[in-house]
């Protein structure tokens, strides 16, 4: 019920907008959120936008649980050289 | 941050072809998650709960209570909107279909919900106009398509989707588009449980993107009770990762604090225009769950300058507060609470099944007896 799908903003057009996520496009509503541009990364919760998508944050989440979870263990040293690439 | 890792980071996202939740689905990463969280070693019986059908779909989906180390336990609390929506609410929508000219519109989810007698799928079978939307301006466009109908929408969600709702009141709407609003909080739903429970709950995960409205600022009630609480999204590692900080937070033994895994959508200060707009719309009043009975302040009505929008109001309807919640035989009033596992319903699986449902919990695809039969079976 609550289900927030994370789109790209497309194109605005006053509190209208559409937003893409791959090869689908919607139109969507930016009543409940000031400053979205075209670009931004948006979660969409019944066709309004609800929050942007912060990347900086998504990757420093996922750098931190790499560092901390996963890099001491076997799993992780296993990886070998791919962890560089991340 | 530097720039070339944020374009690596994008690349390989785009290469994934969805977005930045491929990260949270590593499955190496994952792994490690649920090594660690497997070798935890709790000093006594611990229960976690979540409120969030989203997150039991996650869970279920993804095995992770597979994963809990002996002695740690985690239930499903009212996370699912329609299954807490009562019976009364779904015959005031009810009876709006049974008027003249009235389209009732309302999502999905709701469509199949039995209420005293039938369901609106069986309603709008015998005749009724009565269509599913994805969102609350989709009612809005039916009623500037179908001016001379009234358009009620049957609105029911959770604090993530009193905004939208709430916006599709607060524009320039038609005059024949009126809401119903069955509307409910977390927040009053928490403490209600924390006393209900009497100790019985020793950490929650809370709902994701209900938290995009609240922030973590909307849940420090929690400190006074001290109980450890974690905002967390809705892919495995989220969940692994705030199942860990849980117990780590127990182990500590000190008062537990609110904190945010989920930062890369949930603000500290929450979305404030939606709370606005919320609050503009809405005020709070005392609610009725389905299975749990009235809760103080954990409801929303119309502000009376936004009266001329109450369906039931508009429409004369009178409520049914008579309406039977949870038929005989049915445990979905201990599951909602996580009081019960659907396994202990002896109609789970036999008489009640997602194609021929019987109680809440199993006719939304949110209700954890649904989440549990589809991915169990």
């Amino acid at each position: 019920m609550c289900l927030g799908v994370p789109m790209k903003v497309a194109e605005i057009k006053g509190n209208d907008a559409v937003a893409e996520a791959g090869s689908v496009s919607k139109s969507i509503r930016l009543d409940l959120l000031d400053n979205i541009s075209v670009g931004d990364y948006v979660l969409i919760h019944t066709g309004y936008a609800i929050e942007k998508i912060d990347r900086e944050e998504a990757l420093e989440t996922i750098e931190l649980l790499r560092k901390v979870y996963a890099a001491g263990k076997d799993a992780g040293l296993r990886r070998g050289s791919s962890d560089e690439g991340d | 941050m530097p720039r070339e890792r944020m374009q690596a980071f994008e690349e390989e996202a785009v290469m994934k072809e969805i977005d930045f939740r491929a990260s949270f689905r590593e499955p190496e990463l994952a792994r490690a998650l649920a090594e660690e969280l497997s070798e935890c070693q709790p000093a006594g019986p611990v229960q976690l709960m979540h409120v969030c059908g989203t997150h039991e779909h996650s869970i279920a989906r993804a095995g992770i209570r597979s994963f809990l180390p002996e002695g740690v336990k985690l239930v499903a609390g009212p996370g699912c909107p329609v299954c807490v929506c009562p019976a009364g609410d779904i015959d005031l929508a009810m009876q709006a279909a049974s008027k003249e000219r009235v389209i009732l519109t309302t999502f999905g989810d709701m469509f199949r919900v039995p209420s005293s007698d039938r369901s609106m799928e069986r309603m709008k079978g015998a005749g009724a106009d009565i269509r599913v939307v994805y969102s609350p301006f989709d009612s809005i466009r039916i009623a500037r398509e179908n001016p001379g109908r009234e358009v009620v929408f049957m609105a029911v969600g959770f604090e993530t989707t009193a905004g939208p709702i709430a916006a599709s009141c607060d524009m320039e709407s038609p005059g024949n588009y009126s809401v119903i609003p069955s509307i409910r909080l977390i927040p009053p739903a928490l403490e209600f449980l924390l006393e209900r429970s009497e100790g019985g709950i020793n950490g929650f995960i809370l709902p994701g993107h209900v938290s995009t409205v609240l922030g973590r600022k909307g849940y420090l009630f929690l400190n006074q009770y001290g109980i450890p609480s974690v905002i967390a999204g809705f892919e495995p590692v989220d969940i692994l990762a705030a199942l860990l900080d849980l117990l780590q937070q127990l182990e500590k033994r000190g008062p537990g604090k609110v904190r945010n895994l989920y930062g890369r959508v949930v603000r500290e200060e929450g979305n404030r225009k939606a709370r606005k707009i919320i609050e503009k719309v809405f005020r709070k009043t005392d609610s009725n769950w389905r299975g749990i009975g009235l809760i103080t302040k954990s409801g929303l009505r119309f502000k009376d300058k936004y009266r001329r929008l109450d369906g039931a109001e508009k429409l004369g309807l009178e409520y049914n507060a008579d309406a039977v919640d949870i038929l005989p035989g049915c445990l979905c009033h201990r599951v909602i609470l996580g009081e019960a596992e659907p396994e202990e319903c002896p109609l789970f699986g036999t008489r009640c099944t997602p194609a021929v449902p019987f109680g809440p919990c199993m006719v939304s695809s949110e209700g954890t007896c649904r989440a549990r039969y589809i991915y169990s079976t």
